[in-house]
């Protein structure tokens, strides 16, 4: 009995699934994946700590969605209920809530080190470009996210960003109005919030991930250029790099662990449409640097209108990086590794001064 | 050649319209020194010049003449200072005529005048005492605001102090036999500070009380009527009370007996027990009545403290980001139940103090229990983390030695 019981089983990893999901593929790639070893390979940690973030962000939401509500009369009950009521609710949602920001934060410190690694030379401009498509998309699921508990803070810098998005010229009345769902923030922006956040902004978000992912393997890991290609070293990405991530991941867990119980995220007051907007109004750190910057631009400038101006100079900013490796590589393909840097420090630079502004202001 | 013509006629004539009219009055003193100067000064802040009205309408005389005889000569009506005496019928011309006020203050009251005339600065005004307040007392001469105006004398945060300027001077009072404290009384008093301190405009002033044109003293019998204009469930329970008959007698003194007139602080539960009990002056300690009042100062006492325990248990847990809104929102209920226990107290009957009194505890119990469970819920996250952590501590040694080994015995993992 004992021995049909393990020729079945055998056979079932040799054969049956064998035969049906290629294992045997799966096994080579993982034998002969290679990561390279350098100075300056912690630097790849980054994208693998944006993936577990992720993986928390799709596993809490998941659970969240089972006593949350979209709806104006009960939004904001719900997430109470689940903060107060839900055995460990308080738990998922500040780590939902944290891990969110934190996995903004990572992928803007993974974008960096591509820029400062110089990792977006060819042949991996499309890496570069789903990378940045997806912290578009990152701040998509921030912005839309933040509405969801219907609380005071969140309802009117929902309002400011719609009423930024509505200055755009030509079509920012449109995209307001359909971000909004009508005239202005309510119900239908409710609804509509709910469902980018928990279906169009996934679903977009898995595909980008997974054509991302699939260029990371097909092109490798990036070597930066000051490190000559003979003398780097090569680690078995399974299991040596593998478990280093596991590792790191180990940590990230920690820290959210850490954030959620001694800073649980607070819930606030409910919205009240009625009320007046509370003082210091302002959008999630994220978005800041850009928030102050229209704060700081007069209302007009020359012919135009300032928050006008300061839009195009954001739309024109963020085509430029986004078409970094148009501009940064040379026609012989090597990179001008001076001027991105030196953009790069200015943008950082620009980012943090700006956001602490945006926050002390 | 006609068109151009009219045009220049029509540019000439409303040029001198738009031109503000000739007033030699104010010509003539801005040029003078002194008190001959001031009412020239004055004048360009006051709400009738705003209003178009000019010196000549109380004074009378011509001011289009630049000849100071003219301008001011009998035969053009000029009638020079007002004697103290006929101010309020000189104001009354225009502010008892509804017909006029219609065309510039269409809400104001036109019976100031009436009322003047019945409040006792009318009355000895109409005997002759010509140190009692007029309009320009309180209202100030030649720079009279809206009473909504923060530099008139009449606005709400200046009025005690326009009364004080007669009601407090000694010298001014002695003739008449009154006291001279009430303005420093009333500056300790909560009403004080509802108007200064949080910005209440609406908060009582002694016109309030004791009426603005029509000023009088409240009676006894109508003091409760006074205060119950604005603390109208207190008068309503105090009604229902056996001190209502005492204390609206001849020898009462309604609400004032315990609360006093101008110097009415803080109510607080010591006003029934103790060193600052206002019950001992009529009620011994050891009477019926004075246990009473023992009994009540220890409810309201006790629910106090239970109040304030819940609310800092729950700011504590809640500075800990603990959720605890909710407990927060039901212990407003419970301030809201001792507001009705000391409302009630004015029933004096403690079966009356003792429901809201009693509500409001098991709010406070089951707030204090809330806060208690959020404490210990907030310890058993800590304690959790810790162990949480310490888990993974080791979780991340494991692995480390896991590579350690593995790499030790496979150099081929990394290689060249």
């Amino acid at each position: 009995m004992e021995r049909h019981v393990a020729e079945t089983n055998r056979a079932l990893k040799t054969g049956w699934l064998e035969e049906r999901l290629g294992l045997q593929a799966i096994r080579e790639l993982a034998e002969h994946k290679r990561v390279p070893v350098h100075s300056s390979m912690h630097w790849y940690y980054f994208g693998g700590i944006s993936l577990f973030l992720v993986m928390v962000q799709v596993i809490t939401g998941i659970l969240l969605m089972l006593y949350y509500r979209p709806t104006v009369a009960e939004a904001f009950e719900s997430v109470r209920f689940i903060m107060t009521r839900v055995e460990f609710g308080w738990l998922i949602r500040s780590i939902h809530s944290w891990s969110a920001n934190l996995l903004i934060f990572m992928v803007f410190v993974h974008m960096f080190s591509v820029v400062f690694t110089h990792a977006y030379r060819p042949p991996r401009e499309l890496t570069w470009l789903t990378g940045i498509a997806l912290l578009g998309l990152m701040m998509a699921f921030g912005f839309s996210g933040y509405l969801l508990p219907w609380n005071k803070i969140s309802y009117f810098a929902t309002k400011v960003g719609a009423d930024v998005a509505a200055s755009t010229p030509l079509i920012g009345e449109a995209i307001a109005r359909f971000l909004r769902g009508g005239e202005d923030v309510g119900g239908a922006t409710l609804t509509r919030f709910f469902a980018f956040h928990v279906v169009v902004l996934p679903v977009a978000a898995a595909m980008l991930l997974m054509i991302h992912l699939l260029l990371v393997q097909k092109s490798g890991m990036s070597t930066p250029p000051w490190i000559a290609a003979s003398k780097v070293r090569q680690m078995k990405f399974f299991p040596n790099f593998l478990l280093r991530e596991l590792m790191v991941w180990y940590c990230t867990m920690a820290v959210l662990g850490a954030l959620a119980a001694i800073f649980p995220w607070e819930l606030g007051e409910k919205a009240d449409p009625f009320a007046p907007a509370p003082a210091g109004i302002r959008p999630e750190w994220y978005f800041l640097a850009q928030f102050y910057t229209l704060k700081l631009i007069p209302s007009h400038v020359l012919f135009m209108e300032g928050e006008l101006l300061g839009i195009f100079g954001f739309g024109l900013l963020a085509v430029l990086w986004a078409g970094l490796p148009a501009w940064a590589i040379r026609k012989d393909g090597s990179a001008r590794t001076r001027l991105v840097v030196s953009a790069a420090v200015f943008l950082v630079a620009y980012l943090v001064v700006f956001t602490i502004l945006g926050y002390v202001k | 050649m006609k068109s151009p013509a009219l045009a220049f006629f029509l540019l000439l004539t409303s040029s001198a319209l738009l031109q503000p009219a000739k007033d030699s009055c104010v010509e003539c003193h801005t040029v003078m020194e002194g008190n001959l100067q001031r009412p020239a000064t004055l004048i360009k802040n006051d709400v009738h010049t705003a209003s178009r009205l000019s010196c000549a309408d109380c004074h009378g005389g011509d001011p289009q003449s630049d000849d100071p005889l003219q301008a001011m000569s009998a035969a053009k009506g000029f009638r020079g200072k007002t004697a103290r005496t006929a101010i309020p019928k000189l104001c009354s011309t225009c502010h008892s005529d509804p017909n006029f006020m219609r065309k510039y203050r269409p809400q104001q009251r036109v019976d100031q005048f009436q009322l003047y005339q019945t409040s006792v600065h009318g009355k000895r005004l109409a005997t002759g005492d010509t140190t009692v307040a007029t309009c320009v007392d309180c209202h100030s001469v030649h720079d009279i605001r809206p009473v909504k105006d923060a530099a008139s004398p009449v606005h709400p945060l200046k009025l005690p102090a326009t009364c004080g300027h007669c009601h407090a001077d000694k010298t001014k009072m002695a003739r008449y036999k009154i006291s001279t404290n009430q303005l420093d009384e009333y500056r300790t008093s909560v009403h004080w500070e509802a108007l200064t301190k949080r910005g209440d405009l609406s908060a009582p002033n002694c016109a309030s009380c004791h009426g603005n044109h029509g000023a009088k003293p409240p009676q006894v019998e109508s003091v409760a009527a006074v205060c119950g204009s604005c603390h109208v469930l207190f008068e309503k329970n105090f009604a229902l009370s056996a001190h209502k008959p005492v204390f609206t007698s001849d020898s009462g003194g309604g609400c004032v007996v315990c609360h006093s007139n101008h110097a009415i602080h803080k109510p607080s539960s010591a006003m029934l027990d103790g060193v600052k009990s206002v019950c001992t002056p009529c009620h011994e300690s050891a009477s019926e009545q004075g246990k009473t009042a023992t009994r009540l100062a220890q409810s309201l006492n006790g629910l106090d403290k239970a109040l304030i325990e819940s609310e800092r248990l729950l700011s504590q847990a809640d500075k800990y980001g603990m959720e605890v809104s909710e407990a927060q929102v039901k212990l407003m209920d419970g301030k809201e139940s001792l507001v009705k226990a000391r409302l009630a107290l004015h029933t004096f009957r403690e079966g009356e103090v003792r429901k809201p009194v009693d509500a409001g505890m098991a709010i406070a119990k089951e707030t204090l229990e809330g806060a208690k469970a959020a404490l210990h819920e907030k310890d058993v996250r800590r304690n959790g983390l810790a162990v949480s952590v310490f888990c993974i501590l080791l979780a991340i040694l494991a692995i480390w030695f896991l590579i350690r080994r593995m790499e030790s015995n496979n150099n081929g993992a990394i290689n060249s």
